[in-house]
């Protein structure tokens, strides 16, 4: 099996990292860039399959030079054997659209010069665009099947299908199985789990992440960046020309004001704790 | 969630299709990575599973790791760089206080001590089992296996009644053509192949233990000792009253190991609180000249030990599964020298020489029969069922005996005796024989009568005030690491009666009177007029020593893989 996930480096919105300006603008420079969280997920999924089937897998990221190290903490993570970035100024301000038309034709050039690809996985969607239009519009690209809201999933590397359980629409109750032929383009869910229920396969997990452990260390001998030429891509169609969405405006939603009232008490002060029951008794239950 | 893998999707939904090893370990203590170690070396495909997060995390121990002259194994043979790497302080002094109040008489056990023993370290478990998990793992990788953590074995996969492999919580059924249960004193296989049962208090000890935090330039001045030099200290006589049992003192690298081992029938029938006999020890004022004041305890633990010379399994195998170490009972009680590790490194090769000579045998049970003959001729069950103790426990136990015995050392007679010049000699050399020791009836007599007689006739006064203060129970639960297994407790109280399960109140480690906060709580409760007293349970402070499962009815297992508590000294 040989995989590509694809992944992306976003702000880390998480509480403490995350740095807004007086307007409530994100101020990027001072917020650190992380892999998007949902991207774990996609992972995971890489990871299961190259456990269970081995192969090949590569991390993938469009981005500026900085994000090599959203792939190697893939390669850290999910034990990637090797990393490519797509980068050059050209293709920055891609919106999802000419971000999935740069993405499928470094897809098509891995297949053309590296190998034939059975699996593309990608998360659900970013934590900063919350499109999530950027799969499913890449697998369009490569008029490839695509599978979303992945949870469960198993390959029969034989009869080249693979069968996944997916989520439908987001409701835990409403599980469906389905089978795709491979190649597929895969969009694994938040719930998405690996399980490892064979002994040879936490040995397998075990003997990737002591090898990854050393590749690792050589992270930049394994990277390849490539930009729109090494693509064959005409700036028309990729980068700020490339991409139809405009956006224009963004508002920040006003915190609610709240509307309860809180007194503190002392537990210690009697007359106040007094008041307090006072106040609960209309709620106490009682005959 | 999972989807089954398609190769192996029945009609029916089941699954047949398990993975299969040649041989299986269970538990990577010392026992366990003997046995894998060794089978790797016969080219066995051998996969290791252990239940901690990393080997050692479930483990306690006093500890020493011996190497006896005549055992036919020892850590080092099979572990060449075990005591550089993986052991603590060697032991080049051995000492026991024999203590009445305040009077103690001290002898040098260090005869009996290098009785048959090419070296002995103490150990610290997390750093010794790990060390051990990463070259069994090197080990058995070469053979197509490995050791895989945080997976807990709960049974036996069967086949017409007979045993063919292992199941797990973890992962699917697993088939193997040999098992080795080296799964502990709480040993789960053991039990499931009706090997071994949870029954007698009179069968265990309970031991307990503070790591305590100490500077190596620090013990080596208030040991008197230098580098590459330790200490064993040995205490018991009164200051336990009269639950029988004893003290240790243990030198590690930059700590000290410092606890209680009892006769769990003895705790149970006088009621007493574990904790707090270790406090009785660690307050006593012999013990001051090595705290100077100053205590800072990293870490309480416990364990069960199992009695070798009543419960080692003389045939400790069930069709093609083998017992070894304190899961098979062979935890030796040698007098006041307690030797388990030894045993279970020596039980665990011979478990796999006994595969590995008998491989391609058909009669499952042809490895067990060859493990049990080894056993013998190696002279381990001699070691851990003494035929002399055999003979004299019938006497040892007979409480019209023992009160007969006890009756004449405490009156004036016997104690003139204990106290004239010449037992003064002859003393210290009867604690020094191993024939003798190895004779020694379980009464008080032996642990508090004759030692604290001793102290009085022969000792000296210590006059130094111990003030330092050991944690309470609630801190030493506060400071322990768990990893809280919620909604899915791993023992559940069958009878919660007092009558019952009462004892657990007093003998559970991390249990007391009047304390909320522990395992087992009493407490009265008021049905139709009438009063009865209850027990209840909370396992989040567990410390996996199975005391309850002896001393209550429970139904009792392990937590699973990764889950309860994890020691990180052990």
């Amino acid at each position: 099996m040989r995989s590509i996930v694809l992944t992306k480096g976003v702000p880390d919105f998480s509480e403490g990292a995350v740095s807004f300006d007086e307007d409530g603008h994100l101020e990027r420079g001072k917020t650190p860039t992380v892999m998007n969280p949902n991207d774990h997920f996609a992972l995971r999924a890489a990871l299961q399959t190259r456990v269970r089937h081995g192969g090949h897998v590569s991390g993938m990221s469009m981005g500026p030079p900085s994000y090599s190290t959203v792939l190697e903490e893939a390669m850290e993570d999910i034990y990637s054997d090797d990393s490519y970035l797509l980068s050059d100024r050209e293709l920055a301000a891609s919106d999802t659209w000419a971000t999935a038309i740069t993405l499928s034709a470094a897809i098509e050039k891995y297949q053309e010069e590296v190998a034939d690809v059975d699996l593309v996985f990608a998360g659900f969607k970013t934590a900063d665009g919350e499109t999530g239009h950027t799969g499913p519009q890449t697998a369009w690209c490569l008029e490839w099947p695509i599978v979303t809201h992945v949870i469960a999933l198993d390959i029969d590397p034989d009869e080249r299908v693979l069968r996944a359980k997916r989520l439908v629409e987001g409701d835990v109750d409403e599980i469906e199985t389905v089978e795709a032929p491979l190649p597929c383009f895969v969009v694994t869910d938040p719930e998405f789990e690996p399980t490892y229920r064979k002994a040879a396969h936490r040995l397998e997990h075990k003997r990737l992440r002591a090898a990854t452990e050393e590749r690792v260390e050589d992270f930049d001998d394994h990277l390849t960046t490539w930009d729109h030429e090494d693509l064959r891509l005409d700036s028309e169609y990729i980068g700020l020309d490339g991409s139809p969405t405009i956006v224009s405006s963004v508002d920040p939603i006003p915190k609610a004001p709240s509307e309860r009232e809180a007194t503190m008490v002392d537990p210690g002060d009697s007359d106040g704790m007094e008041q307090v029951l006072e106040e609960l008794q209309p709620f106490a239950g009682g005959d | 969630m999972e989807v089954k893998p398609m190769s192996e999707t029945r009609a029916d939904g089941g699954s047949d299709d398990y993975e299969h090893y040649e041989a299986v370990v269970v538990g990577c203590g010392p026992g366990g990575a003997a046995a894998a170690a060794r089978l790797a070396e016969h080219g066995i495909e051998t996969l290791v599973l252990e239940r901690g997060v990393e080997a050692g995390s479930k483990n306690v121990s006093g500890g020493l790791i011996y190497a006896e002259d005549s055992a036919p194994y020892t850590i080092d043979d099979l572990f060449p760089d075990f005591r550089e790497e993986a052991a603590e302080r060697p032991v080049t002094d051995y000492h026991i206080h024999n203590i009445d109040g305040r009077q103690v008489t001290t002898y040098d056990l260090t005869d009996l001590h290098e009785h048959d023993t090419d070296w002995c370290d103490a150990v610290l478990r997390r750093t010794m089992d790990s060390w051990l998990e990463q070259r069994v793992h090197e080990k058995t990788s070469e053979t197509g296996g490995g050791v895989l953590t945080g997976v807990r074995v709960n049974g036996l996969l069967r086949e017409n009644g007979e045993i063919v492999g292992v199941t797990c919580d973890e992962l699917d059924p697993i088939r193997a053509d040999y098992i080795v249960a080296a799964d502990g004193v709480n040993s789960e296989l053991a039990r499931a192949a009706d090997l071994m049962d949870w029954d007698e208090p009179d069968e265990w000890f309970q031991g307990v233990k503070a790591v305590v935090d100490m500077d190596a330039d620090v013990i080596n001045d208030r040991f008197s000792i230098e580098e590459g030099e330790g200490v064993a200290h040995l205490f018991s006589g009164d200051l336990f009253e009269d639950v029988r049992g004893g003290g240790f003192l243990y030198t590690n690298e930059d700590t000290l190991s410092i606890g209680t081992v009892f006769h769990l029938d003895s705790l149970v029938a006088e009621e007493a609180e574990p904790h707090e006999l270790l406090d009785a020890l660690l307050t006593h004022p012999l013990l001051a000249q090595w705290f100077d004041g100053e205590y800072n305890e990293l870490e309480y633990s416990a364990k069960l030990v199992p009695d070798s010379k009543k419960v080692a399994h003389r045939e400790p195998y069930a069709d093609n599964l083998v017992l070894v170490g304190d899961a098979g009972g062979q935890m030796q009680a040698q007098g006041p020298i307690i030797k388990g590790m030894n045993h279970a490194v020596t039980a665990g090769a011979l478990a796999a020489d006994a595969y590995a000579l008998t491989r391609g045998n058909a009669d499952p049970e042809a490895a067990g029969r060859r493990y049990t003959t080894m056993l013998e001729q190696s002279g381990t069950m001699g070691k851990l069922r003494p035929r002399r103790y055999e003979l004299t426990s019938t006497v040892g136990e007979h409480d019209l005996v023992t009160r007969a015995v006890e009756g004449v050392l405490n009156s004036p007679v016997g104690s003139v005796a204990i106290g004239n010049p010449i037992a003064k000699r002859l003393l210290p050399k009867a604690y020094n024989s191993p024939f003798l020791v190895g004779m020694l009836p379980d009464t008080s007599m032996a642990y508090t009568t004759l030692p604290s007689l001793i102290g009085e006739k022969h000792g000296r006064t210590v006059h130094w005030e111990n003030e330092i203060e050991p944690p309470t129970l609630e801190e030493r639960i506060g400071d322990l690491t768990y990893n809280t297994d919620v909604g899915n407790p791993h023992i559940r109280l069958q009878d919660e009666s007092f009558e019952a399960s009462g004892a657990a109140v007093y003998a559970c480690p991390v249990s007391a009177e009047d304390f909320g906060g522990g395992c087992y709580r009493a407490e009265t409760v008021t049905t139709n007029g009438s009063e009865e007293k209850l027990v209840s349970l909370d396992t989040q402070p567990c410390v996996e020593c199975g005391t309850c499962a002896i001393v209550a009815d429970t139904e009792w297992t392990h937590p699973r893989g990764e889950k309860g508590v994890e020691f990180k000294q052990g």
